[in-house]
């Protein structure tokens, strides 16, 4: 009998040597006769485990981790092929605590199939959504997703159906459904687990949108630094197209639907929605004004739906079991699950899926297990480089959109990036500038020159130089940047640096310690 | 060499430059909205993005030498000259540098006597990059294609070597 033995081949996985891995048991099974079938799935998302490898025995998955190359004899030794124990077996997977205290809705299938296998993907409940999709009209969907109480998931967190609604109701026989997969912030890798692990579930979610809005055309904008999500996604679209999912006739709709995948070039700022545009069109990133909205004017100047692929991954769940179950996750106006990612200087760093409402404290303290070097913990940046610093006294705030926006910060796109005590707050002030000013698209002053100066005026304060009148300076450049700049570029660096300057004002004064007087 | 053969090898250069930037807007069908992708298979094909091909691109997209220029300094992956035989980025944005990914670029330029982003001797070029999406396995780092996650300068100094052997 054909034992199935998974080795993940996402690139946190092969990052620590799963192809190593994954050879060394094909090799190792072959020179005992074990008659083996190895699938390369996704990652679970326990990333301290990986490689993680699993085998199926009596139909329950048992893991192993982290395995490295060394370890695979003594594996197959001590009866890998039978889940027999040894020091890295884990257990049944889904036993996992990490793992079984989420709530994976979004994240039902990634680690579990190979990604690109679509009989697999149909048997763990893809293609309900779009097939369901499929048989309503427009408005349909629009009301299921609207009921859902979905929010854009980029950051944003405009709510899903009314963009979706505004595009449907425009006349115009051209419109687009665009994904935004550049997903540039420190600290997140969400989008490229799905990408890479599940990227079935964002062309159904694509294609979906597409019947919703009365889109033939879908762009997937990848940024270039995921190679491995650009190679799946597209080999992904061509396992639909042949199996006719995509094309003339999408599932049997008797409408039209063809999904594009273009690369990023490593600028940040296509991350923002208008930016992303303009590179798809082949420009230079630099942001649009708005008005227009891409809903009315956007790629090509035609009614366009951007969503992020966290948004647009929710929606065959949405379809499939309706808004109403999805809005049961959730805590007041947010509803449904979002994937946080740990990471940083974090112990158990990973990918969570769990309802709004969860902790910070549950989030780092019970699943992240505090920092990776063990030493206490001081701070915390949620949402990306744009996003707050968080300070001990606010790891009790829920993740929700309105409760941290109430508290000066912001989920963002879900990433949370840990600092142990050695980190120097004045420091990661002047670099939230220096990324500024390096990614800036330079259309509007705010941002474009406001960051060098904020970067040049952290300095000064680091080097001492009349601080009271420096920090001064950087509060009043930091309101001029929320206020005038065009995108959240320039709007939103003044998050990091402002809530570092008000949680930990100690790392600013560094003005000299012997008084003149 | 000859100064003729010096010529002949030099116009040898353009027309292997201009065939390839030919090439490349072909096979996306001389579209100016696929200039990202024409750009990215160009410098797939010869190792950077240089000024001669810009004429080329342009009148093969119907764009203006100074729109292409535009687009080609606008995002950091396209290289006006080429790159060491082994590109090594490393991530320093706030995930990585909470697990000390500022040291491990010094350590790693210190050793090929380089500053980030210049080329040494032997053909490494250090290069920074702000994020890789392995932020729960900082610091994150790419030699060639490979991906490297909880990298240390020893490792790193493994993956180096192997690339360049």
């Amino acid at each position: 009998m054909t034992t199935t033995v998974y080795v993940p081949r996402d690139t946190a996985a092969l990052s620590l040597g799963a192809d190593d891995v994954a050879d060394a048991i094909c090799r190792e099974a072959t020179a005992r006769g074990a008659d083996i079938k190895i699938v390369r799935n996704g990652s679970r998302g326990m990333f301290w485990l990986e490689p993680l490898v699993e085998v199926e025995h009596d139909g329950v998955r048992y893991a192993y981790g982290p395995v490295s190359p060394a370890d695979v004899p003594s594996l197959l030794e001590t009866g890998l092929l039978t889940a027999g124990s040894h020091r890295l077996a884990l257990g049944a997977t889904e036993d996992i605590p990490y793992l079984k205290r989420q709530q994976r809705l979004t994240f039902a299938r990634v680690g579990i199939i190979d990604p690109l296998d679509l009989a697999a993907y149909e048997a763990h409940g893809g293609l309900t959504g779009l097939r369901r999709a499929a048989a309503m009209t427009p408005a349909e969907i629009v009301e299921q997703v609207t009921e859902s109480g979905l929010r854009g998931r980029g950051g944003a967190g405009f709510p899903t159906g009314i963009k979706w609604k505004t595009v449907s109701e425009l006349p115009d026989a051209q419109k687009y459904i665009c994904c935004n997969a550049d997903e540039g912030d420190s600290g997140t890798f969400a989008d490229r687990m799905l990408m890479e692990g599940d990227p079935f579930c964002i062309i159904e979610g694509m294609a979906i949108a597409g019947l919703a809005a009365g889109a033939t055309e879908g762009y997937l904008y990848i940024r270039s630094e995921y190679p491995l999500a650009i190679e799946t996604m597209k080999a992904a679209v061509a396992v639909w197209e042949k199996a006719d999912l995509l094309g003339d006739n999408v599932a049997g709709s008797g409408r039209a639907f063809r999904l594009h995948v273009r690369r990023g070039a490593g600028a940040y700022i296509c991350g923002e929605e208008s930016s992303m545009l303009e590179s798809l069109e082949g420009k230079r990133g630099t942001v649009r004004s708005k008005p227009p909205i891409p809903a009315i004017s956007g790629l090509f100047g035609k009614p366009t739906v951007v969503n992020n692929v966290l948004s647009l991954a929710a929606v065959p769940f949405i379809l499939a079991q309706g808004g109403a179950a999805y809005r049961d996750y959730g805590m007041g106006r947010s509803r449904g699950t979002k994937p946080f990612q740990l990471a940083g200087n974090i112990r158990y760093g990973g990918l969570i899926e769990l309802a709004f409402g969860v902790t910070l404290r549950e989030l780092i303290e019970d699943f992240g297990g505090g920092t990776a070097s063990g030493r206490p913990f001081r701070a915390a940046q949620l949402g990306g480089p744009l996003g707050a610093y968080v300070n001990e006294a606010m790891l009790d705030l829920p993740m929700d959109y309105e409760t941290l926006a109430d508290n000066s910060a912001m989920v963002g796109h879900g990433g949370i990036v840990v600092f142990d005590d050695t980190v120097d707050m004045a420091e990661m002030a002047r670099f939230a500038f220096e990324f500024c000013a390096i990614e800036s698209c330079g259309k509007c002053t705010p941002c474009r020159v406001g960051a060098v100066r904020g970067k040049e005026t952290v300095e000064k304060i680091l080097n001492g130089v009349d601080v009271a009148r420096n920090v001064a300076l950087v509060e009043d450049l930091c309101e001029v940047m929320t206020d005038g700049s065009l995108c959240a570029m320039g709007g939103l660096t003044p998050m990091p640096v402002m809530s570092a300057l008000r949680l930990f004002p100690e790392d600013f004064d560094t003005a000299p310690a012997v008084a003149a007087e | 060499m000859s100064v003729e053969q010096a010529r002949s090898a030099q116009s040898d250069h353009s027309s292997i430059i201009e065939a390839a930037a030919t090439h490349a807007c072909r096979t996306h069908h001389n579209d100016p909205a696929n200039l990202i992708e024409i750009l990215h298979d160009l410098q797939e094909d010869i190792g950077h993005v240089p000024q001669s091909a810009l004429p080329v691109i342009a009148k093969a997209v119907n764009r203006s030498r100074a729109e292409i220029h535009g687009v080609v300094s606008f995002y950091h992956d396209f290289r006006q000259a080429p790159a060491g035989t082994v590109t090594v980025k490393i991530c320093r944005a706030e995930a990585c540098q909470s697990m000390g990914a500022l040291d491990l670029i010094e350590a790693v330029c210190r050793r090929h006597g380089i500053t980030l982003g210049e080329t040494s001797a032997s053909g490494v070029t250090v290069e920074p990059v702000y994020c890789l999406g392995n932020c729960a396995l900082s610091p994150a780092a790419l030699v060639n294609d490979k991906p490297l996650g909880r990298v240390d300068a020893e490792r790193l100094d493994a993956a180096i070597g192997s690339a360049l052997a």
